[in-house]
């Protein structure tokens, strides 16, 4: 059984002419490391906060998202509590804007064990001390105040807060997003070991490739609520088969690539408030053909490669262009 | 593109006289060095690169250069006049906007949400350039940061990321400044929009020789976009040269962890957190 | 923005959540004005016309909601009173406005020690009830309806000049302002063309609700005597006037002005709420 296992999600927002999300399917096994990546306006976090039931107001769903085999949008108010406490647990983008600065880490951590499940306070506490251990901290951050701590010692203390229910699934919505380069890495480091130790499932929201590639078994590339491309991370990144893909790796600066001008994609995402036909990414594409501006793509396995999807009319074309891509994935 | 020789201090034989010198710049917040001893020289049409992480002075820096914060120490000579005195008079303010100008983070913060994109062009002209036809100045300005001018009446909220961030580089060269400081200009752009303003920028350069002091925290920005590189750490500068040099070939340790951060396949992470917690 | 607008405790708790109140509320703000505006063409009888034989008389086709003790047609004093209720506040929210906001304004973009005398000197006008302070200065300048519109005018000054001050605090640190400085722009004249305007529909919301206090404090004023002179028709001197009544068993000519009083400040009340509550909503 999957940790996570979203089916045919559609969202659909009041005063929107298309759904937000249409048809995400989406899966996350015990251990694994799953990318989920998109820029902003794509839905990535939308998905991530659906599998909380986190749903903005007015928000009509259809499909599944089940979590440990529980249907999360059919759930009572009592199992969605018991679900955020315990099941899957969030990791957010900026750990201080998600924290009370007034109180002390230790308060923090144990709140949802002992108003939630009715632990008893020294109980609670030795089991928060234990999990500071295991991200690195010492007890002694338990009697701190956030204001005291660095940016990336409070995502550790986050880190912390999500693994005290034990979950199964820990989300974490571009986690190091608000940290340097180097604090980045440590945190990485830190979630690839407690996924080992503890077994759970990770799906990690990012906008950034090069981490995605870095870090993740699966990727799952989004573009205007549809899952564009996934599969394995070294085939995606290798091997890209959707023009999509293939444009968002060329056109991110790298530090091995030539100087002088990049490969950006001409245009914007469409529009919340425009009705989408054919592929979304078609008026951007330089492969468009009248096909892909009329019938949207099914989501296809790529020749050979059963675990390699993509929606694409035209994604044979792409199979000996983008080399240059390869060279980052050579090891 | 010009490639400079390797030198180990920026710009000193760079080619083309320095437009932008930095002596010896110093500001503290009470015991918190923020810039400490900082130099380095922009030679005329260059593009410098200013890398740090938080914390580094890179952004402290940028503000003394454009005035926006005092130096305790050091001196600003931007075309070989002295501008690091606190702006003093109609004159002087006019005089060093049209020096040195800037591009900030956040393009949702940095333009008046009441001002449409039009006015907030022709602001920086009637204010610089009285008694000219702004009209047609403002059109030309539109064209060249690749702005449609149906959006001339937009107000900011109406434009996405992408679009306000060329009005905001818009308006610093209406002013037709000598050196232009971007402050992380790209960072909150999503990675497509990004690669377009990096163009962007760089044809803006060829066509007007205008500077640039990319202040950025991201190493593949510095590599796509400068000829120089300044490395800072804690107020201080650790390493500095021609931006293919530090990058293929980094001296100083934290150079080397910088770039080793940057996330890759095959990217060891545990490595990185153990030279991080030694240096 | 964060800042929230000061309001008294008991008028806090009406929120406008539906649409229909707000609506309501503004027809009832526009009759009002409207019947001030037009008074002297809207009153049937004249207001200060005495039809002692009449007095106390019950609501009839020619005093449509009676008659008060000295024999004036209660409907014609409402109308034309709600000129004086009107003004007196109105006084009050233009000067307490434009004062505080210079105030405010100046104390939070200078900064430094201007902003401290000023701040002080503010705050030592709030710990003055604004009701006492009027109090006061009537009993310097005798009655009418300038003394206490000032003595109130400067008693709601701090409202407005706090507001003001941190607004243009929290303005100042954003990177437009910052943007308008690298321009080359003057201090003065980024703030005065770009934040105040930016600033500005939050205070006049403040303003709006501090006109229904403006108005309960004159109408207090006014029932204790202090405000405008005895017969020129007021609200609140409409009640002091019909105490008697009251006590007569014809409460008809006091109640009806309390009911205007009320209804009004409700009504600014929530329109001002309404306001801040739309701009609160643009920024997000």
């Amino acid at each position: 059984m999957n940790t996570l296992e979203i089916q045919g999600l559609r969202l659909r927002l009041p005063r929107t002419a298309r759904p937000v999300l249409d048809g995400v399917d989406l899966t996350v096994a015990a251990r694994e490391t799953v990318a989920l990546v998109g820029e902003s306006g794509s839905g990535k976090t939308l998905t991530s906060r659906t599998v909380l039931s986190l749903l903005p107001p007015g928000a009509v769903t259809e499909g599944t998202v089940r979590v440990a085999g529980d249907d999360v949008l059919t759930m009572t108010p009592d199992q969605l509590r018991r679900l955020r406490s315990g099941t899957a647990a969030m990791v957010f983008q900026d750990p201080r804007a998600s924290i009370n600065p007034l109180r002390r880490v230790g308060d923090f951590l144990t709140e949802g064990l002992r108003l939630g499940a009715g632990v008893a306070k020294a109980e609670a506490t030795a089991r928060a001390a234990e999990m500071l251990a295991s991200v690195g901290l010492t007890s002694a951050a338990l009697r701190q105040y956030p204001g005291q701590l660095s940016g990336g010692m409070l995502q550790r203390v986050m880190i912390a807060a999500a693994l005290m229910g034990d979950p199964a699934l820990i989300l974490a919505d571009e986690p190091t997003t608000a940290l340097d380069v180097t604090t980045q890495a440590e945190v990485v480091a830190l979630l690839g070991d407690l996924r080992e130790r503890f077994g759970t499932g990770l799906l990690f929201v990012t906008h950034d490739l090069g981490l995605a590639a870095a870090i993740s078994d699966r990727v799952y590339v989004m573009y205007a609520g549809r899952i564009a491309e996934t599969g394995p991370a070294e085939a995606l990144f290798a091997r890209p088969r959707h023009p999509y893909t293939a444009a968002l790796l060329a056109s991110t600066p790298r530090l091995d690539a030539a100087r002088g001008r990049l490969a950006a994609i001409d245009g914007q995402p469409p529009d919340l408030h425009e009705e989408l036909t054919g592929c979304p990414f078609a008026p951007r594409c330089r492969h468009a053909t009248d096909v892909c501006r009329e019938t949207a793509p099914q989501q296809l396995p790529v020749p050979g490669e059963p675990a390699h999807l993509v929606s694409c009319h035209h994604s044979d074309q792409l199979e000996d262009r983008h080399q240059f891509e390869g060279s980052t994935a050579d090891e | 593109m010009s490639d400079p020789k390797a030198h180990e201090r920026t710009g000193r034989d760079a080619p083309g006289r320095p437009v932008l010198e930095v002596t010896g710049l110093h500001r503290a917040y009470g015991t918190v060095r923020a810039v400490d001893d900082v130099s380095f020289s922009l030679a005329a049409g260059a593009s410098l690169g200013i890398v740090g992480e938080s914390g580094s002075g890179k952004t402290t820096t940028a503000r003394i250069i454009v005035g926006l914060e005092r130096a305790d120490s050091g001196r600003v000579r931007i075309n070989g006049r002295d501008r690091t005195g606190h702006r003093r008079g109609r004159n002087e303010r006019l005089a060093r906007a049209k020096d040195v100008q800037m591009v900030f983070q956040d393009p949702f913060l940095s333009l008046d949400p009441r001002i449409s994109v039009a006015t907030a062009l022709r602001e920086p002209l009637a204010l610089h350039f009285p008694g000219r036809d702004h009209a047609a100045r403002v059109a030309e300005l539109l064209d060249q940061v690749g702005l449609g001018r149906r959006l001339a009446e937009s107000l900011p909220r109406q434009l996405s990321g992408g679009q306000r961030q060329r009005v905001a580089i818009a308006r610093a060269l209406a002013v037709e400044p000598a050196v232009l400081v971007l402050d992380e200009a790209v960072a909150a752009l999503d990675v497509s929009v990004q690669a377009q303003i990096l163009n962007l920028l760089a044809d803006i350069r060829e066509q007007t020789g205008v500077g640039y002091l990319f202040i950025t925290h991201d190493l593949g920005v510095v590599a796509c976009v400068t000829d120089e590189v300044v490395v800072m750490r804690e107020g201080r500068i650790v390493e500095a040269g021609p931006t293919t040099r530090v990058l293929a070939a980094p001296q100083h340790p934290y150079t080397r962890l910088l770039l080793e951060s940057v996330p890759r396949p095959g990217w060891n992470p545990h490595h990185i957190a153990a030279t991080r917690r030694a240096l | 923005m964060t800042t929230a607008l000061i309001r008294r405790p008991g008028l806090s708790r009406i929120r406008t959540t539906r649409a229909p109140l707000y609506l309501t509320c503004l027809g009832f703000i526009s009759l009002v004005t409207l019947l001030a505006l037009l008074a002297p063409w809207l009153a049937p009888h004249d207001p200060n016309g005495v039809d002692l034989g009449n007095a106390l008389a019950g609501p009839s086709g020619s005093h449509l909601l009676g008659v008060d003790a000295s024999g004036r047609d209660t409907l014609s004093r409402l109308i034309t009173g709600a000129r004086t209720s009107l003004l007196g506040p109105l006084g009050v929210v233009v000067f307490s406005t434009l004062a505080g906001v210079a105030v405010g304004a100046a104390a939070g973009w200078r900064g430094g020690w201007l902003d401290s005398v000023l701040s002080r000197s503010t705050e030592l006008v709030f710990a003055f009830p604004g009701l006492l302070l009027a109090l006061m200065i009537v009993s310097i300048y005798g009655e009418g309806l300038v003394a206490p519109v000032l003595a109130l005018a400067v008693a709601y000054l701090p409202y407005v000049s706090r507001l003001t001050r941190s607004l243009v605090l929290a303005e100042r640190e954003r990177p437009y302002v910052a943007a308008y400085r690298v321009q080359g722009h003057s201090g003065v004249q980024i703030c005065l063309r770009h934040v105040l305007p930016n600033i500005a529909p939050v205070v006049l919301a403040q303003s709006t609700i501090n006109f229904g206090y403006a108005l309960i404090d004159l109408a207090g004023l006014s029932f204790l005597g202090l405000g405008v002179p005895a017969l020129t028709p007021d609200w609140g001197r409409m009640v002091f006037d019909g105490e008697s009544a009251i006590q007569s068993g014809y409460p008809l000519s006091a109640v009806l002005p309390c009911a205007a009083i009320v209804l009004t400040v409700v009504a600014f009340n929530v329109v001002g709420e309404r306001w801040a509550d739309q701009v609160a909503r643009r920024d997000r």
